[in-house]
């Protein structure tokens, strides 16, 4: 097993109010094996036996699955391999000596709680105005009830595998969450499920989007090449072709 | 609708269109130029006899203008204050160079019009086209602006045209490739009339004589 050292500059701010700073940190021999989260719970138990703060950062499944963790690590939103999030990143990618700096993802919308750890609630409230459906409970309809092709099946599945992590947000220049909105209007555009809301959902979710304060799309297409699931800037043209049909064409 | 971010965007992009197609309109005339001075005064000659239609086409043009400009400035505060504490390093896949360049490449372009328009429209009109051409491009400074005022717009309209079937929700695997190549190919060509004309003002000292 091979373990290597590296020289980390964290982020550290104590609240949403007070000013952050970069801390440097030289750790202990680090696996190889390890993924990068793995390498932060042994950094911060080297910080509490030493009695100091330990570093604040989001996780929680830990599988790639959940959305929770993210970090910009030298300059990239889940760090350097791609479509990876940071749980699943691991220190294989990194050589010994290397010098990383790890931030908070950084939106006006996306306030810092601590250190790393970062509130997404405005993803939250842009899926509570608009990213669900409307179905009668009762029991479970039969399997392959109501048809739909393979392809938009695939299609919708595939804007269906955002996690809402919102590395989007975090690597675009205008901290615009497009992408985000695009998967998830998509996802629901394309199936019969989604279409009795068809037109007002757009509305709803963008003008929920506005006002949470991200930026605008300019189209500079570096939220695709950051997220970790690789979705496609096309969800971006499905939103605003969904967008402009409500707007205009919808006899709502 | 208009007000909301994405009705931002489409007015970017309905004035963009409608700014780029005065500008292919404005490079195929211009190449009359290459055809020597009767032909290049011909052609300026019929455009100017259009007068009417000519007044209402130029009204149009300066509120497309005034609307893309206008909302870009807008855009651009907007998405400054959606990241107030900045990166300390950022790395970015180069893909989006030219995108994030548009509020540069737009501003020189503001400014090249200002010139431009004092160049050859808000001047003494009665010299012939061919003879302010001259007169203006002659002088290498004035070719040496004009030719990086045009590259400027060659590199906003190549990322523009793609980026406005992008807003407009146009977007489909089968043909993206060919928009985003056309709007290269636009911006190239584009480029190389446009320069064209005040590199030959300089060094063929015969250019629409």
């Amino acid at each position: 097993m091979s373990t290597i050292t590296l020289t980390l500059k964290i982020w550290r701010q104590q609240d949403r109010k007070t000013k952050g700073r970069f801390e440097t940190y030289e750790t202990g021999p680090i696996s190889q094996d390890m993924s990068f989260l793995e390498m932060l719970d042994v950094l911060n138990e080297q910080l509490t036996l030493e009695g100091k703060d330990p570093v604040a950062f989001d996780h929680d499944c830990r599988e790639g699955i959940c959305g929770m963790c993210g970090s910009v690590i030298n300059g990239e939103a889940h760090g350097p391999e791609k479509e990876t999030t940071l749980c699943q990143l691991h220190m294989r990618h990194f050589k010994d000596n290397d010098t990383l700096v790890i931030e908070p993802f950084r939106a006006r919308a996306f306030p810092i709680i601590k250190d790393l750890a970062i509130d997404r609630t405005p993803l939250d409230r842009i899926i509570q105005a608009g990213g669900y459906i409307s179905v009668n409970t009762g029991g479970a309809p039969d399997a392959n009830a109501i048809p739909i092709a393979a392809e938009r099946a695939e299609a919708a599945l595939d804007a269906a595998a955002c996690i809402g992590c919102g590395a989007c947000v975090a690597a675009c220049p205008n901290a615009s969450a497009m992408l985000f909105v695009g998967a998830k209007i998509t996802h629901l555009a394309l199936l019969p499920q989604g279409l009795p809301e068809r037109s007002g959902r757009p509305l709803d979710m963008v003008q929920e989007m506005d006002s949470q304060g991200f930026g605008n799309c300019s189209n500079i297409q570096e939220c695709e090449q950051a997220c970790p699931k690789g979705i496609s800037i096309q969800n971006i043209a499905r939103l605003n072709h969904e967008y402009l049909r409500a707007a205009f064409l919808s006899e709502e | 609708m208009l007000t909301s971010s994405i009705g931002k965007k489409t007015v970017m992009a309905i004035s963009g269109a409608m700014l780029s197609l005065f500008l292919l309109a404005h490079m195929v005339g211009n190449t009359t130029a290459f055809f020597g001075r009767e032909a290049f005064n011909g052609y300026a000659g019929h455009i100017h006899d259009l007068g009417g239609i000519l007044k209402l086409l130029e009204a149009g043009l300066l509120f497309f203008l005034l609307a893309h400009a206008g909302v870009a400035l807008l855009l651009y505060l907007e998405n400054m204050q959606a990241r107030p504490e900045r990166y300390a390093v950022k790395k970015s896949s180069g893909s989006g160079l030219i995108a994030q360049t548009m509020p540069y490449t737009g501003l020189a372009i503001l400014i090249f019009l200002i010139v431009h328009l004092a160049n050859f429209h808000f001047t003494d009109r009665t010299t012939p086209p061919s003879e302010m051409i001259r007169e203006v491009l002659g002088r290498p400074e004035f070719a040496l602006f004009y030719i990086f005022s045009v590259l400027a717009a060659a590199l906003h309209i190549s990322h523009g045209l793609w980026s406005l079937f992008q807003t407009l929700g146009l977007s489909h695997p089968r043909y993206n490739k060919l928009i985003m190549t056309g709007g290269i190919i636009c911006g190239i060509a584009v480029g190389t009339v446009f320069v064209l004309i005040p590199v030959l003002a300089v060094i063929y000292s015969g250019f629409l004589l």
